[in-house]
């Protein structure tokens, strides 16, 4: 395994946020890994200036948002986003992007994607925690996705999804159909975890931050 | 779609492999790092490394193993072995394991496993389960004397034979069921089993399926087989029969007996999802 895009994504500064929960570190390492500038913050001068914005998620919807919303660290990532600058959300990380969700029932997500996280239902093992292929849409698959090939196999963790829906940009099947990826102008965000995907979770890291180069 | 895990695991002490490993092109054999690296490269869906480092002054070893593990292997893995309090999982997740297994701590003292689950989420949290048959005998306090008692549930464990879970590497019978302690263990909140057959292990018999499937049949969580494989067909066979979705294995893997590529061909064969080697 080699590092890849190293000239286009160490002159991009990432910045991970770091709300104190689970771990965190697997996503810094996996981009360090690939050659980008990379910084775990809670610091929302740090989150400001980012080329390119990671909300990382391990752990639950409710705790998640309360250590977000605790450190003002909702506002921050809102403001970014508006600025149009690239943002990726994993696992919950893109579940709290939407209104709600099952899991934590009273809690507001931040509402930037419309619609609410559900459980998964069906004859499976919850959590699903596997590797499984993603079925992407559109006819021109987004750009993150670029060189995985027509159904990549990724690593999933997780026992809540949301459901397909316009913002959609890659599917998967696990008991139900449920959102693999989403993409709302500068908003991408995965159910699973690219920093634990070996060789195409890397990939599609470096297309992240190749996108912030732009 | 359902897939299975193809799980190699790492003995380690002290930060360092142990239980011999017999890759020619490895540098350093004993380096945890560069063969979770190998295995990562081979296609392994995730790695365990069982920590049996025995004093906790050590312990600073396999936290700086994890730590330099998670720099350069990007698949999940699991740690267990000594993790006894929230703060021992604390400093194994933030190190970079991605769950950690608990075994004779959860037995002392069952809460520890919604408190780590609380903390971090059930996900991160793997009961490990060493299980050995016991004989229905005099002591057998259900009043269940096995004759006959093949109705409920129709599965293949269901014949009234029984596994009570051992710590100590399987020299210490703690009496409970271990078909009980899976279930509770979900219930306060493991994420996930790995389940280990104290009679097999080692004997490359293959795994205890008849436990492997009653387990499997009592959770609604994941659970990894463990203990026993000498071929890939036994590999298969904890999915196909155990009804287990991650399957583990050490020395056939560490001795090139055969590699995690052919584990998956057979199991693909089998007509078993998994994720091929690129």
């Amino acid at each position: 395994m080699t590092p890849q895009n190293e000239s286009v994504t160490s002159s991009v500064g990432v910045k991970v946020v770091d709300y104190g929960i689970g771990n965190l570190r697997s996503a810094q390492k996996a981009f360090e890994f690939i050659g980008s500038d990379v910084e775990l913050t809670s610091d929302h001068a740090s989150i400001a200036s980012a080329d390119a914005l990671v909300l990382p998620g391990v752990g639950s919807f409710g705790p998640t948002m309360e250590a977000l919303r605790r450190l003002g660290l909702d506002d921050s990532i809102r403001s970014f986003i508006n600025s149009g600058r690239p943002f990726l959300g994993i696992c919950v990380g893109m579940q709290v992007l939407y209104e709600s969700s099952e899991e934590s029932p009273g809690v507001d997500g931040l509402g930037l994607i419309p619609g609410v996280v559900t459980e998964l239902t069906g004859p499976v093992r919850t959590p699903q925690m596997q590797w499984n292929t993603v079925q992407l849409r559109g006819e021109r698959p987004d750009t993150v996705f670029d060189d995985l090939g027509a159904e990549p196999w990724l690593y999933f963790v997780h026992s809540y999804a949301a459901q397909v829906g316009e913002y959609t940009i890659a599917s998967c099947e696990y008991g139900q159909k449920f959102s693999a990826a989403i993409r709302r102008e500068n908003i991408v965000a995965t159910q699973f975890h690219p920093e634990k995907s070996s060789r195409a979770g890397l990939r599609l890291l470096a297309n992240f931050v190749a996108s912030a180069s732009r | 779609m359902i897939t299975a895990r193809v799980i190699p695991c790492l003995d380690v002490d002290r930060g360092r492999v142990v239980k011999g490993v017999n890759f020619v092109d490895l540098r350093d054999a004993g380096d945890p790092v560069e063969l979770a690296a190998r295995y990562d490269a081979e296609g392994a869906d995730e790695l365990v490394f069982l920590d049996i480092t025995a004093s906790s002054d050590d312990r600073e070893t396999t936290i700086d193993m994890v730590s330099r593990t998670a720099e350069k292997v990007f698949i999940p893995f699991t740690v267990g072995g000594g993790v006894r309090s929230v703060e021992d999982a604390r400093r194994l997740l933030r190190a970079g394991a991605d769950k950690v297994g608990v075994n004779t701590a959860a037995l002392e003292r069952p809460e520890l496993l919604s408190e780590i689950a609380d903390e971090f989420g059930a996900q991160c949290v793997v009961i490990a389960i060493d299980a050995r048959r016991v004989d229905d005998g005099p002591g057998d306090t259900n009043g269940d004397d096995g004759a006959g008692d093949e109705t409920a549930g129709g599965h293949p464990a269901n014949t009234g034979q029984r596994w009570q879970v051992f710590t100590r590497g399987g020299r210490v019978n703690t009496g409970v069921d271990a078909i009980e302690w899976a279930i509770r263990a979900q219930d306060l909140g493991a994420g996930e089993v790995l389940l280990t057959s104290m009679d097999r292990d080692g004997t490359k018999d293959g795994f205890d399926l008849e436990l492997t499937s009653a387990v499997s049949s009592a959770v609604t969580i994941p659970v990894i087989a463990s203990g026993g494989v000498g071929t890939p067909q036994h590999l298969v066979e904890g999915v196909t029969i155990g009804g287990a979705t991650g399957v583990l294995a050490a020395s056939v893997f560490h001795f090139g007996e055969f590699s995690v590529a052919e584990a998956k061909s057979a199991l693909s064969e089998a007509g078993v999802a998994v994720r091929p080697n690129e």
